[in-house]
């Protein structure tokens, strides 16, 4: 059997059932770590499965039994050759997955595609909701994520509030959200569907609810959602803002538009101001924070 | 009721959230009642005072440890089944999000610190000094002082339960959650005091044991003739002098921060919130192999033992454990691969964490082929040395799943990641330790503990273990993140979590067979008047169970690696008995009742702190100070143990030659 199909055959004995399945990648980002996921559980099964059959083989052959023919040998305690074959092959088995852990690592600080433009959406994690703004297209939602399928997206990760994980399985793995901070975390869909947004770390009373949507269509779809939303009129205030930060779950939500330096503002004041460097994509443009923001700290 | 009972109660005792509260309370006052009595009817306080509180024999705090631990795993057991309770069906209401926050905040925090650390601390008083042919440990004193630290910590934090509010942070509490901010209230304070003042006695008893490992060992017991338990410890106590420190650093910070208005790690004037991260797993990491390595230590005691034979490839034993110490201070960053280091340094982690699974490996092939050509004889302690294969196989093996970065952003936070460290954490080293605690019980009380209720408890824990933690894999997979109180039922995650829960409850009345299995040997289990209840090969098992308080009446000499083994081969066991004429005065340490009361004052000021009652906080500290006073000018910390006595010991123990 060729490494490939072996790797397939493991994949299928694992598949679950389920909404949201690592098992089930419906992008490129989510389909490398399950190669990684898939490969490292077929290295480790060259030592653990040995052990497991030596381990049951010995058992029963050595057994202290009257009569037992098994050989009794209660001082033989050191064997170069075999000390060798078990250093060794450990070894081996780690430096192959470290290689290759290595080399997907750096695979995934980069986008997925090079070809398409990507869109970049702002996360917010708040206490317990996730606001998603959409600086190109100047929309906001909240707990509703939309994507069009086949692009890039550059997720700009931070909290206004605990610090928590944002989590796609489907697309993807994790990466936290923490205040005063901005992470990226490169995700794309291959496959049109709605799948289902983790909150991973936790953040207090009603972190469990902090589930959202992920809506994937089709480039056109996702032009008329943006132009629906925008024609609706909602805009996200300051005022709104304030509210959300509040600790409350408050279901989905849409906003036709939102302050242009929310995030970078939010960013700011929630620790970036003191951790110049930390906050590459906002660069220097955002000094001064507006008024409004700067009275919001606690 | 007067109103201001009325506040009082709601506010400290907790006693608007309803019945559970009230039972627990009910519960508290009649068990204490219970043992105020037992205790005054039977006339035993003084023997209370004399024989334990005041004690500094490594044996009867080994017992000591050994109780608490038990009564902590019981706490954290209860702990997890409520938890499981809670999570057997989606959209349950068993228990509030609030609620389910404290419990599994204090189920982690209680296995980990108060369970495991004085179940491992057990092992360490009960087995070294005999071990390597010591009459006591180093620092007896400081020993008896490690204790009680942990004693009132552990008793600081379970006291959050029914006074003042459980912490419900997690046990790792990330700030900024656990800031004023998000966490007002003395629940996180609790927390913080109580891991403090029971982590200073842990940083103690390291040194303690570093100490009586380098220095106190038998004439002609060379490093590499020592028992492989007294090496693991070696190396555990290594680890817990470096990476407890900054366990306490970053629970001060914290607690600055919480207490006194600093901003080390809130989001405001600089401060940090990562900084905790990074603080908190440079100890939380090498602590899982403080905790596993003893464990690892008495696989390897245990299964030489039973299978009848040396232990294989000893000196790749020591190594192994020695670069397992070394490697566990850089594998820290990989609790926090996704927070955004960098491709870099989550490279660098990845490979160090697979390196810990090399020398690991090694291990489970030595004991393999420790029972290669064998008589394997399948008592308990054998037994739960056995079932730790197979565990920490599967353990190990997703641990170096977890080690591969781009995996772990999947894994991460998600069931997968709990059900391996349950599987590591009770697989590798409750059943190392439960091993211990079924092989050294014969040389604490003189007694086995029966085999028929032992073996009952020890395949339904296991079955139990693999029915509650496998399904939590595929959890993980399917997105079930940890932490979250409840799940909708459309995610398809039911069945899985119904069937982990079955497999909980097995545990939980495996653990209660034990209880049994415990009770019935005080009066029933098979008494062993040899000393050496199991044939072993070390020095422990030359001397009679329990063992006298001075231990050695003579101090042995040692030949060979398995000393009391060789001995007995060549026929010649009467030369660890005593002679009349080699029988000197011992200098024995005296008992002392500052230790006691420098814990209960190290309690009253952690109540103060956690109220923060300035004045509670300053009659404590002044208490720990009169302590240290005192203690400096006392100069007789030593009695004489007149031969004359040791001889008639020694005589009515059949020893005498």
């Amino acid at each position: 059997m060729s490494h490939a199909a072996l790797q397939s055959r493991v994949l299928l004995a694992l598949q679950g059932g389920g909404l949201s399945s690592v098992l089930k990648p419906a992008g490129p980002v989510a389909g490398q770590e399950l190669k990684i996921i898939a490969g490292s559980l077929i290295l480790t099964m060259i030592v653990v499965v040995p052990v497991i059959v030596m381990f049951a083989a010995i058992l029963w052959r050595y057994r202290d039994r009257q009569g037992n023919p098994a050989r009794y040998d209660p001082e033989w305690s050191e064997s170069k050759v075999l000390e060798v074959i078990w250093w060794g092959i450990p070894i081996v088995i780690i430096g192959v997955l470290g290689a290759y852990t290595a080399k997907v690592t750096y695979a995934l600080t980069k986008p997925p595609e090079t070809k398409v433009k990507p869109l970049t959406i702002d996360v917010t994690s708040l206490d317990w909701k996730w606001l998603f703004e959409y600086p190109d297209q100047g929309v906001a939602t909240v707990n509703e994520l939309v994507i069009p399928v086949g692009v890039p997206v550059s997720f700009d990760l931070t909290a206004d509030g605990p610090m928590n994980s944002f989590w796609i399985p489907s697309l993807g793995g994790q990466e936290y959200a923490m205040p005063g901070m901005v992470m990226r975390l490169w995700l794309e869909a291959t496959r049109p569907g709605v799948y289902y947004g983790h909150a991973a770390n936790f953040t207090g009373q009603e972190f469990a609810g902090m589930q959202f949507k992920v809506v994937a269509t089709s480039s056109a779809s996702f032009s008329s959602w943006v132009r629906h939303v925008q024609r609706a009129g909602h805009p996200l205030t300051l005022a709104i803002y304030r509210q959300l930060r509040q600790p409350s779950e408050v279901g989905e939500q849409q906003y036709s538009s939102y302050p242009r330096n929310l995030f970078a503002d939010v960013v700011w004041r929630e620790g970036g101001q003191y951790m110049a460097g930390s906050v590459p994509s906002l660069g220097s443009t955002h000094i001064n924070v507006s008024p409004a923001m700067a009275n919001m700290g606690n | 009721m007067p109103i201001w009972f009325r506040d009082f109660a709601d506010h400290y005792l907790m006693w608007n959230e309803g019945y559970l509260i009230w039972i627990s309370d009910i519960l508290i006052l009649l068990v204490s009642l219970g043992i105020v009595f037992t205790l005054t009817y039977l006339k035993k306080w003084k023997w209370l005072w004399k024989e334990w509180l005041t004690t500094v024999d490594h044996k009867k705090i080994g017992i000591m440890y050994l109780i608490c631990a038990l009564l902590m795993f019981f706490r954290g057991g209860v702990d997890a089944l409520l938890l499981r309770t809670q999570l057997a069906l989606p959209g349950e209401h068993f228990l509030s999000a609030e609620h389910y926050d404290q419990i599994f905040t204090t189920h982690g925090t209680i296995m980990i610190l108060f369970m495991a650390m004085p179940f491992m601390f057990a092992l360490f008083n009960v087995a070294v000094p005999l071990q390597i042919g010591a009459r006591d440990v180093a620092f007896p004193y400081l020993n008896a002082l490690s204790f009680w630290l942990f004693f009132f910590g552990a008793l600081l934090f379970n006291l959050s339960f029914v006074f003042g509010g459980s912490p419900d942070a997690g046990w790792t509490s990330y700030p900024p959650l656990t800031e004023n901010a998000f966490d007002p209230g003395p629940g996180e304070n609790f927390y913080l005091l109580g891991i403090q003042i029971s982590g200073i006695g842990s940083i103690a008893t390291g040194i303690n044991f570093l100490v009586t490992i380098l220095k106190m060992r038998a004439p002609g017991m060379t490093l590499m003739k020592m028992p492989l338990f007294s090496w693991s410890v070696l190396a555990s106590c290594i680890i817990i002098i470096f990476a407890f420190p900054a366990l306490a650093v970053a629970l001060g910070l914290l607690m600055m921060d919480r207490l006194f208005g600093t901003h080390f790690f809130t989001m405001y004037h600089g401060g940090d919130p990562m900084m905790f991260v990074n603080l908190f797993w440079v100890w939380g990491h090498p602590e899982v192999y403080i905790v596993v390595l003893p464990a690892y230590g008495v696989y390897s005691e245990v299964i030489a033992t039973f299978a009848r034979k040396r232990i294989f490839g000893y000196t790749s034993m020591v190594i192994s454990l020695m670069l397992i110490a070394v490697i566990s201070y850089f594998v820290w960053a990989h609790h926090f691969f996704t927070m955004g280091a960098g491709a870099d340094v989550n490279t660098f982690f990845a490979i160090a964490t697979m390196a810990v699974g090399i020398p690991t490996g090694v291990k489970a092939f030595n004991w393999l082929f420790t029972m290669f050509r064998g008589r394997i004889q399948f008592k308990l302690p054998m037994l739960w040395a056995l079932a730790a294969i197979p565990a920490f196989a599967i353990g190990g093996a997703t641990g170096v799943m977890l080690a591969t970065a781009p995996g772990d952003y999947q894994y991460h936070n998600s069931y997968f990641l709990v059900a391996h460290f349950h599987q590591m954490l009770i697989g590798a080293v409750v059943f190392g330790y439960l091993a211990g605690m079924y092989y050294w019980w014969p040389k604490m009380f003189g007694f086995k503990l029966d085999e028929r209720l032992g073996k009952i408890a020890f395949w339904l824990f296991n079955i139990g273990f693999y029915v509650c933690f496998m399904p939590m894999y595929f959890l993980g997979l399917n997105g079930m993140q940890r932490r979250m109180y409840t799940y909708p039922s459309d995610m398809g995650w039911g069945t899985l979590n119904f069937v982990a829960t079955i497999g909980a409850y097995l545990m939980g009345l495996g653990f209660l067979f034990i209880v049994a299995q415990i009770l019935y040997s005080i009066r029933h289990g098979e008494r062993d008047i040899t000393g050496d209840a199991w044939d072993g090969r070390t020095l422990e098992w030359s001397i009679p169970s329990p063992a006298p308080a001075y231990n050695f009446a003579v101090i042995p000499t040692i030949h060979d690696r398995d000393a009391w083994w060789e001995l007995k081969q060549r026929g010649e066991a009467d030369a660890y008995k005593t002679r009349r004429e080699d029988v000197r005065d011992i200098h024995m340490p005296k008992p002392s009742g500052r230790p006691f009361l420098a814990g209960v004052s190290f309690f009253i000021a952690g109540m103060g702190f956690v109220f923060e009652w300035r004045w509670l906080a300053v009659l404590g500290l002044l208490g720990v100070v009169a302590c240290l006073i005192s203690r400096a000018l006392d100069d007789e910390e030593e009695y004489e143990m007149k031969a004359n006595d040791i001889i008639d010991t020694e005589a009515k123990l059949g020893r005498l030659i």
